[in-house]
């Protein structure tokens, strides 16, 4: 860490003056490659088929769709023509080229925490990429989100910049940990709620986008990471699946992108750093008593369409079907994820090392919202698992936010 | 006017077992791939999950997953004095269709042909002499040996994830297992499946009348497994929905399950479906392929050169490519000339049914595999030297499925097939029958070849493939006795009726027997009996391999998925370690 | 395989490659899929369910076909006992909506000329598809029944009366104007048969009373807990691809 930051100084230094010359020796391309990876550029300014960085992706948030730009080197309509400081006051400020305000779509709020060196080398990877012709207006929000300027207020509230200063009671490893996750990893984007204006609530306590519910990751051992051991988080981060777990949705292409890509080491650092976020104080679940209604009718729907895969106890079958029993995701206060399962299937990522990428499949047409909402509710409940039920009508709203 | 393509290193026609076999071997290999498939493309959760699977009209009846006789079928006769008919609805078998072939919606039953059926003419001519064999029966030894074939034999049964025990490893004979089998280096990567009610009846009974039971092997997996591809694998549920079936919850080794998550992540490979091969293009020699010619769903037409062309269509399709290609000599059956569509062979099949009044079975509870086979009948395994016929059958007795549209027409001996005589016994025969049967080799004859119709045509206006066979006395004396064999079997085992059955009088092409067509594009010794060499390129055209059940000179008493997939991974080799190296035929005949 | 029409358009988010390489189905229809690379190819909606059919109405017979049919199943499967016949197992709704549907209509089969007699051994070579053999099987069946049971309609007859004639059907010792009586005997029986165990979503197997006939459990998929139980009555409820009663909520 300290020998990446010298070197980037040092290549800072040495290039400062002409505004337009960069350091593109190997060794910093093939570290802002891996940087670049580890942020995770292309899930969002990359469409489908298209050419890598070209931008036209659109990003979707509560308050309209926002067009990540072209971060190619093309000097018309790509960063060609940035200088590395207009780059790093971007990622680090949110302020673009011309001095207006990015939304936060861009989460520079935990880019600002990269270090300069490491935004430098990132500039000089993607100065390597094809140059790709293609004009992006970012801003498609409607009045008044449109209006950048009103991002001070947003960043007032709700953004401090500067780098990530190291914890000195912690080691060496936890604080890269801390660096990958709350910089570049940028996990609290998904990981953490935002309230109504877009601001960060509880820490990585979970948060809803898009349909899908990213989990809890504190040590909670109902609905976060406290039941996983460091090697399974590695071994999710890296192959997509665990014996118990599986990536799916929008963690999908996180695995697919970017932490399957990463070294070994850094998927270590990020293990121990998540495993030592503490759980918010929680009551005490009771499970819901087997022998009402709902819960015998979830159980003959669970036993008749479920168990062939998910067995009849919950255990799931280790790297092919995810284990309900002790699964955050089912147990979740929030059930988005559980429901559009249920609801409309998915497909497992595919890597390298877990090439096989089951899929779920959807039960939409087969199972009306009282027979989702019982199975989903029995299996929230049974095997040692306890969460609130989920009524008929939060899976007709889901049925009815998935047409979209 | 097709239009042309980049060319590719390899063209693979057909993406079932072999096809992708031999893709995800070459691919490895750094070779470009296309893969032209004339099916949809089909996968677990999108085509046959759990929701959908146990559907026995759709699946089971109607046949959603087969080929349809409107895109492709056969013309049929007994023999050369009758005109051929086309086979209007398919029956007696089934072809497969789209990505994964019947490698989808097999049973999974896996074998390895015995190391006399590779030399099958030496072996029972210098056993019996050549003239305990019919004159006109016209097998050939194949060119190749068990022992090259058993490193092959077990990959494939490695990747496909075989559940089973094995009766002999490297010679030491093993209770419990097939002892009849040829020596395999190590023992199955999974243990067999659990037993059912009916197997451990039979068990006993064979036993106790001295032969060797072992329980079937096969792809369904009896725990999760993860094969040496990478590729996940969870354990069989005994659902009852295997054979026309897909496999809802990845426990059947299918290529989707198996080779394709791999294989379709390779940026070397490119499968294309909907795409129908309507023949292969060779150079003005006639002695090199230069690619193949194909028409897309929309109906245009293109053409996909390529150095190495690659026949994996299912045997059957196989031929008749050949034919409608113009690659090799067609044979003749009056003058005995020409190789091509020769010693067409298939599945003959008797037994015994037996029907208790105090028992359980649960026929809904089985797998595509499960059941209890004993070999003491099978091949060679048995001295022939009294009964006056070759070959033989393997006997079991399965727990495949209980389906009840399947199922109705079971009857109690005595019970009408319809009315009260009908319903007052379906409930109780239901749970109180099951069967024991072999299911028994077809060797070759003469008479017994594929050729082009003369009057039927497809869709495209290419005439159709004419299947002339019918049984001969040989399989017929064969499968009396194994009948007889059954039947002994089925008294030990106590039911309160039985019924013994035999082969029909005449093949016909109406009741489902068996999917198991082989023959046609033979392999073997010499180019005068066969259509390809021992690593199944063609005599003819260098770069053109053919590769599937074809190539068999005649059927054994054994299902041939195992030793197609053997064969698949055999030729592979043979291409990555031989022809690439030397172009050109690979054997000087 | 029956295409599949995707109502919904393909999310961005839901499209899983492992690289941005030129990808699969954007568009409706998933069945003109072409070419595949760079992964599995994997979309919502994807899957093609089966269609429950409606119980009311005749869709394909008239009044009387239906009334035919009705009577021709109960005699094929006749009520007992309070187990239901193949008429109350709505056999023949299920029949009516095969036939107004491809298998009806032969869309599968090779129907190409020309036509000619053949073997037995050579299979079915009629021309007609099986909402024709109907139509005339039908006919046939009636001008039957008029001109020589004393001028009634099949359903009118007696059940020994009907039992009579299907088995001289069965036999090949009726003839029928036009059609074989033999080879629409063996339809009837075949469809009968189907319509009887066939999932009840396609109009048959009213209540699962064929698959409680004879105590098959239906679409489960896991029985690995009983697969050792030996001899031992199976104890869950049959369940049909839309559920059972236990299942609550329909």
């Amino acid at each position: 860490m300290m020998r990446r930051a010298i070197l980037g100084l040092i290549g800072a230094a040495a290039f400062a003056a002409p505004a337009l010359a960069q350091d593109l020796s190997y060794e910093t391309i093939e570290r802002g490659r891996a940087l670049v990876t580890a942020g995770d550029c292309v899930a969002c300014h990359t469409p489908a088929g298209a050419k890598p960085f070209s931008g036209g992706r659109a990003v979707e948030t509560p308050f309209g769709d926002i067009l990540a730009p072209n971060i190619t080197p093309d000097r018309a309509t790509g960063i060609g023509a940035w200088s590395d400081e207009e780059f790093v006051r971007a990622l680090q400020q949110g302020i673009g080229r011309d001095g207006e305000h990015l939304f936060p779509a861009l989460p520079y709020t935990a880019y600002s925490k990269v270090a300069r060196g490491d935004l430098i080398a990132m500039r000089a990877y993607l100065a390597t990429v094809e140059p790709v012709n293609n004009a992006v207006e970012p801003n498609q929000l409607p009045f008044p989100f449109n209006m950048r300027f009103l991002q001070v207020f947003w960043k007032a509230l709700f953004f401090t910049p500067g780098e990530y200063r190291p914890d000195p009671e912690k080691p060496a490893e936890w604080n890269r940990g801390a660096y990958l996750v709350e910089g570049l990893g940028h996990c609290a984007s998904c990981h953490t709620a935002k309230n109504v204006l877009g601001g960060d609530k509880a820490a990585m306590e979970g948060g809803a986008l898009q349909n899908w519910l990213a989990p809890n990751l504190t040590a909670d051992a109902r609905v976060g990471i406290g039941a996983w051991s460091e090697e399974e988080l590695v071994e999710y981060l890296k192959t997509g699946h665990t014996a118990r777990s599986a990536a799916s949705g929008p963690m999908a292409e996180v695995v697919e992108f970017q932490t399957s890509k990463m070294p070994d080491a850094d998927l270590k650092a990020m293990a121990v750093y998540l495993k030592d976020i503490a759980a918010a104080p929680a009551a005490k679940a009771t499970p819901l008593a087997a022998d009402r209604p709902v819960m015998k009718a979830g159980a003959a729907i669970y036993a008749d369409n479920c168990s062939a895969c998910h067995v009849g106890k919950g255990e799931g079958v280790p790297r092919l079907f995810p284990a309900l029993a002790g699964s955050a995701v089912v147990q979740s206060d929030d059930a988005t994820t559980l429901l559009r399962m249920v609801l409309q299937g998915s497909r497992s990522v595919a890597t390298d090392g877990a090439p096989t990428a089951p899929a779920m499949p959807a039960f939409d047409w087969k199972l009306t919202d009282a027979q989702i909402a019982a199975v989903v509710t029995y299996a929230r409940n049974a095997w040692g698992n306890a969460a609130g039920a989920v009524d008929a009508g939060a899976v007709k709203r889901m049925r009815e936010a998935l047409k979209d | 006017m097709a239009r042309k393509l980049p060319a590719t290193d390899v063209v693979i026609v057909g993406l079932g077992w072999t096809g992708s076999l031999l893709a995800e071997e070459l691919t490895a290999a750094g070779l470009d791939v296309v893969a032209i498939e004339r099916g949809p493309w089909r996968d677990t959760s999108t085509d046959y999950p759990t929701t959908i699977d146990q559907d026995e009209l759709r699946f089971g009846i109607r046949l959603d997953l087969f080929l349809r006789p409107a895109q492709e079928t056969f013309t049929f006769r007994n023999n050369l004095n009758q005109s051929a008919l086309p086979i209007r609805q398919f029956g007696s078998f089934l072809p497969g269709n789209g990505v994964g072939g019947a490698g989808v919606h097999w049973n999974g039953q896996t074998w390895r042909f015995a190391a006399t059926d590779y030399k099958l003419r030496s072996h029972l001519t210098e056993r019996y002499g050549a003239k305990f064999l019919p004159e006109d029966m016209t097998i050939e030894d194949w060119g190749v040996s068990y022992d090259e074939l058993e490193p092959f034999f077990d990959r494939f049964e490695r990747i496909a994830g075989i559940s089973g025990k094995a009766g002999n490893i490297k010679g030491e004979k093993i209770d419990g297992g097939n002892i009849f089998e040829d020596p395999r280096q190590r023992d199955y990567p999974l243990p067999p499946l659990e037993s059912s009610y009916a197997m451990t009846l039979f068990d006993a009974a064979a036993k106790g009348l001295g032969h060797h039971p072992f329980p079937r092997p096969g792809a369904n997996a009896s725990r999760a497994y993860t094969n040496p591809l990478g590729v996940a694998m969870g354990p069989c549920t005994y659902c009852g929905f295997c054979e026309r079936f897909g496999c809802g919850n990845y426990s059947k080794g299918t290529p989707q399950t198996a080779v394709l998550p791999v294989l379709m992540r390779r940026a070397n490979f490119e499968a294309r479906t909907l795409c129908e091969v309507l023949h292969v293009n060779k150079d003005a020699s006639g002695k090199r392929a230069t690619g193949v010619t194909y028409v897309d769903a929309h109906g245009e037409e293109f053409e996909q050169p390529a150095d190495i062309v690659l026949l994996c269509a299912y045997g059957l399709h196989n031929v008749r490519l050949l034919l409608l290609s113009g690659i090799g000599q067609p044979y003749d059956p009056a003058t005995g000339q020409g190789t091509v569509g020769r010693n067409y062979a298939y599945q003959s099949s008797s037994g015994a049914r037996l029907f208790f009044d105090d028992k359980r079975f649960n026929p809904f509870i089985g797998t595509g595999v499960l059941g209890q086979s004993m070999d003491d009948f099978n091949g060679d395994n048995f001295d022939h030297a009294p009964h006056g016929f070759v070959g033989g059958a393997g006997i079991s007795c399965a727990s495949t499925h209980g389906r009840p549209i399947a199922a109705s027409g079971t009857r109690a001996p005595g019970a009408g097939r319809w009315g009260m005589s009908w319903k007052s016994q379906v409930a109780s025969t239901y749970q109180n029958t099951t069967g024991i049967s072999g299911q028994g080799s077809v060797y070759s004859y003469r008479d017994c070849y594929l050729d082009l119709d003369p009057t039927y045509k497809d869709r495209f206006g290419r005439p159709l493939m004419r299947m002339t066979f019918d049984w001969h006395d040989n399989e017929r004396k064969m499968t009396n006795f194994i009948a007889e064999r059954c039947t002994e079997i089925a008294k030990a085992m106590n039911p309160k009726t039985l019924q013994t059955n035999r082969l029909s009088e005449h093949y016909s092409v109406v009741p489902y027997q068996s999917t198991h067509n082989t023959g046609g594009a033979t392999m073997g010794e010499n180019p005068k009996t066969s259509v390809v060499n021992k690593y199944l390129q063609s005599w003819d055209v260098h770069n053109v391999f053919v590769v599937g059940a074809s190539a068999f000179q005649h059927n054994a008493g054994y299902n041939p998925t195992g030793t197609v997939g053997a064969l698949a991974l055999w030729a592979a080799d043979a291409i990555k370690t031989r022809y690439l190296k030397t172009p050109g035929p690979l054997v000087q005949a | 395989m029956a295409t599949s029409q995707s109502p919904h358009g393909i999310r961005r988010r839901d499209l899983l490659t492992s690289t941005a390489a030129a990808f699969f189905v954007i568009g409706a229809d998933a069945a003109l899929a072409r070419t595949i690379k760079g992964g599995l190819p994997w979309a919502p909606d994807s899957v093609v369910p089966p269609t429950p059919v409606s119980a009311v109405g005749w869709y394909f017979f008239t009044a009387l076909e239906g009334a035919a049919v009705e009577a021709i199943c109960d005699r094929l499967i006749p009520p007992d006992d309070g187990k239901p016949g193949g008429k109350q197992a709505g056999c023949a709704v299920f029949i009516d909506r095969q036939l107004i549907g491809s298998y009806g209509a032969a869309e599968r089969f090779y129907m190409r000329p020309p036509f000619a007699a053949g073997t037995p051994q050579q299979g079915t070579q009629t021309p007609f598809s099986p909402a024709e053999q109907y139509r005339r099987g039908l006919a046939g069946l009636d001008r039957y029944c008029r001109d020589s049971l004393g001028g009634k309609g099949f359903a009118e007859l007696p059940a020994a009366e009907q039992d009579k004639l299907l088995a001289a059907m069965e036999k090949g010792e009726a003839q029928f104007a036009g059609v074989s009586a033999r080879e629409f005997f063996e339809l009837l029986l075949q469809n009968t048969m189907e319509g009887f165990f066939a999932d009840p979503l396609y109009g048959g197997n009213r209540d699962m009373a064929g698959w409680k006939l004879i105590g098959f459990p239906g679409a489960r998929y896991d029985y690995r807990d009983y697969i050792g139980e030996h001899n031992k009555p199976f104890p869950l409820p049959p369940v049909a691809l839309q559920g059972r009663p236990e299942w609550i909520g329909r």
